[in-house]
């Protein structure tokens, strides 16, 4: 028999609230997933009211003042703060983005702030990537040369420029987590930020590789579940385009 | 105590730390043989060499004639000669095969038009011993680090490194002097981790977060410096901090030298090139510390921009759009969303921002750590590497673009002498439960404090501290004072609070072991800088505003045992290492 309702422990229940002790009058409701692993209770929504006369500009800026001010409890990766580490990766005003480069002043009425979509969460906003890393790996991300120069290998200026869009991947899984192929075939779709590394190295003009390399992700589930939703290329915080990189690696095996 | 579930694991080496010279030297550990662990707080690609612009140095003469002698003089004198020269040498000897090594690996670097790897100018570097600006800093666009860091990573990937990510690391473990691995905290299930190796390489990068307005990553706490003071090994030259010249007013966020690189220049609120009057001759491409105290003088002289006329003004817009296009894509991506700039129509507001540690732990060229012991003597087991460590090749004063180059030939380094030492597979002796119960007593204790001061309230208490009393420039008062001040986030830990009880990803407590990690360095770069009664490189005293070679030719060491240090010296090594290159004495260092 087909299970119609959710189990009892998915359910998402109405959390705390924290009300604003500082008096301020310029008051936003931020709301927060939470989840603890270690206490076998559900999911939680909680609400912080934040006072936004003292909040610097960005969704993780708010996040930070809520764990230094109101709640240290709260669990979320950050690191960089400027867009290049892609550890604040999540789901903000429903939209996936860096948390770091996202304005809060873009979101209307209450911010709501969730993991990425999709995802086994570990703690709170934190996710489990790593059957993302894993399949991050499958795609053997180093290039392949035979050549035993000393010097290092030419790349035209034209070569070269064909990694552009495609080598500043951060993989802050923004892209893969929006995708809804890759939700109900995550394990065996590859999903569009790794298919974007897979085509920066089929395209490098230095690897050696690639013929093979197209043979590799040439298959029903790992590649061809992409169905040009293009949700990847509108979630992508860096403005890459994995969708076009995806069709790029389709149009090479249709026309080898 | 509650009692942890502690899983032992062996390793002939273990690596701390997966940033760029972390994942380099496991690499090369790989490569020799040798079962390798790296342990890492954060997945490798987010490390903070992903967050390094510019570009990495090495004398490759893609874009004109080079030495790397002319780049050993650069980085001497880019150190206002505490660099040790023998170490020095070693550096710019290598970068040209580690680069060469790096594109190899993959690394997308931009092009010239024939195809080679795209070289450009960089703050001090110059041709035939300080004579013009030459072209030795090589590129991928604005994204060099990122570039190097993706690949490093895939490397490991590719010679099957074990990696353990999301492991927080807490203490050496200790015997007899000797270093034998080491115990961390996986944040993934909670579980206690010992590892034993016969060598521990350190490799966790700088602790730019003792400030308040710094570059560095909320991750650049210091862990491995903290580590080392605990054990009872010393840091050294911690009063050495980069400012680096233009970090965006307001957020820190970097934007790179490579932009002066590339033809653009700083402007006050009178509409002059200042860096003309401090330095005829290189300009906006001096070193640093030069650049950095230029702006604070503009500043503090009424000359500044803005409302609060705190800060000044960066130019690229009279570039052309498609040279920003091709060479400054991040840094054009960075302005226009923490600055709301247009940089091809518009200035970067622009202040000398906290960015990088010359100090470190003690190691010769090839990464051993050192400790003072009547003389020099190598610590047995223990290496350190990249930002965490202090060779010492930056000096008082490091060279924009030599740090990437610092990561990846001492990584390469790290792992030759690993394979030298140790023969894959020796057994590991036994070590006392002491040691492990002496580091879960600390993590215990800050795990289940129930006191009343909060984590972020004495991390900004000791952030403000650092950034009032031991910025830019530094007197005995600011000093005096700072050295009381910093003292009393650390006596707040006796009364903390840490709210959150649990074992996996408790943040709170990860933030708190942090804080613990960066007091202590915060303390010890404090007394440093009030020890040093001189002015060199980036250590500027206006009551001592002369270097003073006769007495202070020495790298500082520190120990600290908490609120205690002790300071000692030990003195810079003044010969090379080969006789390829003669000893570059000490001079006046003008730009």
């Amino acid at each position: 028999m087909v299970q119609i309702n959710l189990p009892q422990n998915s359910k998402v229940e109405k959390g705390k609230y924290f009300k604003d002790k500082t008096g301020s009058k310029n008051i936003r409701k931020v709301n927060i997933y939470r989840w603890d692993p270690s206490t076998g209770e559900n999911p939680r929504i909680d609400t912080y009211e934040v006072d936004m006369d003292n909040c610097p500009s960005k969704v993780l800026d708010l996040l930070n003042k809520i764990k230094n001010e109101i709640d240290p409890s709260i669990a979320y990766r950050r690191s960089c703060a400027h867009g290049v580490c892609g550890s604040c990766a999540m789901n903000m005003d429903g939209k996936n983005g860096l948390a770091c480069t996202k304005p809060h002043s873009e979101i209307k009425g209450d911010i709501n702030i969730y993991p990425l979509p999709h995802l086994k969460v570990l703690k709170d906003l934190i996710g489990d990537l790593s059957t993302l890393y894993k399949q991050y790996e499958s795609v053997e991300p180093w290039l392949k040369t035979t050549s035993k120069t000393e010097k290092e290998n030419i790349q035209s200026k034209e070569d070269r420029a064909k990694l552009d869009g495609l080598y500043e991947c951060i993989m802050c899984a923004c892209c893969s987590t929006s995708c809804p192929s890759y939700w109900w075939n995550g394990d065996k779709y590859l999903g569009p930020a790794v298919l974007l590394q897979a085509y920066r190295w089929i395209i490098d003009s230095r690897d050696e590789d690639r013929k093979e390399r197209l043979k590799k992700v040439a298959d029903e589930l790992k590649l061809y579940r992409c169905h040009t939703i293009m949700n990847c290329t509108n979630a992508c915080p860096k403005g890459l385009n994995p969708a076009k990189a995806i069709a790029s690696i389709k149009k090479m095996l249709a026309t080898s | 105590m509650k009692s942890y579930k502690i899983i032992d694991h062996e390793y002939d080496v273990v690596v701390l730390g997966a940033g760029g010279s972390g994942l380099r030297a496991a690499v090369g550990l790989s490569e020799a043989g040798l079962k390798t662990a790296c342990v890492s707080k954060v997945f490798p690609t987010r490390s903070h060499t992903s967050a390094a612009q510019g570009g990495i140095s090495a004398a490759l003469g893609n874009m004109g004639e080079d030495d790397w002698r002319w780049h050993m003089y650069d980085t001497v004198k880019g150190s206002d000669w505490l660099g040790d020269q023998d170490c020095i040498e070693y550096l710019c000897k290598e970068a040209p095969r580690a680069v060469l090594e790096l594109e190899k690996y993959g690394v997308p670097f931009s092009r010239t038009e024939d195809g080679k790897i795209y070289q450009r100018p960089f703050g001090g570097m110059t041709k035939n011993y300080g004579n013009e600006p030459v072209q030795r800093t090589c590129a991928a666009a604005d994204r060099t680090g990122h570039a190097i860091l993706h690949t490093l990573y895939g490397q490991a990937l590719k010679h099957n490194t074990e990696f353990f990510i999301e492991y927080f690391a807490l203490d050496l473990l200790m015997k007899d002097g000797q270093c034998k691995g080491l115990i961390a905290w996986n944040l993934n299930d909670g579980t206690i981790h010992r590892f034993r190796s016969h060598i521990t390489i350190i490799a966790t990068g700088g602790y730019g977060k003792v400030y308040y307005s710094a570059t560095s990553a909320h991750t650049c706490t210091g862990d491995g410096n903290a580590m080392v003071l605990r054990a009872g090994l010393p840091l050294q030259d911690m009063e050495f901090v980069q400012f680096h010249p233009t970090g965006i007013y307001g957020h820190g966020t970097l934007i790179s030298e490579g932009v002066r690189g590339e033809g653009g220049y700083l402007v006050n609120s009178k509409g002059e090139r200042f860096m003309e009057r401090y330095a005829p001759k290189a300009k906006d491409l001096a070193s640093r510390d030069v650049v950095s105290r230029s702006i604070a003088v503009e500043i503090n002289e009424g000359r500044g921009v803005g409302k609060e006329k705190d800060h000044v003004h960066l130019h690229l817009n009279h570039l052309d759009p498609k040279v920003i296009e091709e060479r400054l894509p991040g840094i054009s991506e960075s302005s226009r969303l923490f600055a709301n700039v247009d940089v091809t129509k518009e200035p970067i507001p622009v202040v000398p921002t906290v960015h990088y540690n010359m100090g470190g732990i003690p190691t010769n060229y090839k990464a051993e750590v050192l400790t003072l012991n009547g003389s020099e003597k190598t610590v047995p087991g223990l290496m350190a590497i990249g930002e965490a460590a202090c060779v010492s090749v930056h000096g008082a004063n490091r060279l924009g673009s030599n740090s990437l180059i610092d990561l990846v030939v001492f990584g390469r380094a790290a792992a030759k002498r690993a394979a030298e030492l140790v023969k894959p597979g020796t057994p590991h002796e036994e070590i006392s439960q002491s040691e492990t119960d002496k580091c879960l007593e600390r993590f215990d204790r800050l795990r289940n404090a129930s006191g009343s001061n909060s984590t972020a309230d004495l991390r900004l208490a000791m952030q403000k501290t650092m950034q009032s009393k031991c910025a830019v420039f530094r007197t005995e008062k600011t000093l005096k004072e700072g050295i009381n001040e910093i003292r009393k986030p650390f006596e707040g830990m006796d009364d903390l609070s840490v709210k959150d009880k649990s074992l996996i990803f408790n943040t709170d407590l990860v933030e708190t072991l942090e804080f613990d990690n960066l007091i202590r360095q915060a303390i010890t770069t404090m007394d440093s800088a009030y020890h040093r009664k001189e002015s060199r490189g980036a250590h500027a005293r206006e009551d001592f505003p002369k270097r003073n070679d006769e007495k202070f030719m020495q790298h500082t060491l520190s120990w600290c045992d908490g609120k205690k240090t002790k300071i000692d010296y030990r003195p810079v090594h003044r010969s090379t290492l080969s006789n390829d290159v003669q000893y570059f004495p000490p001079q006046e260092r003008v730009y």
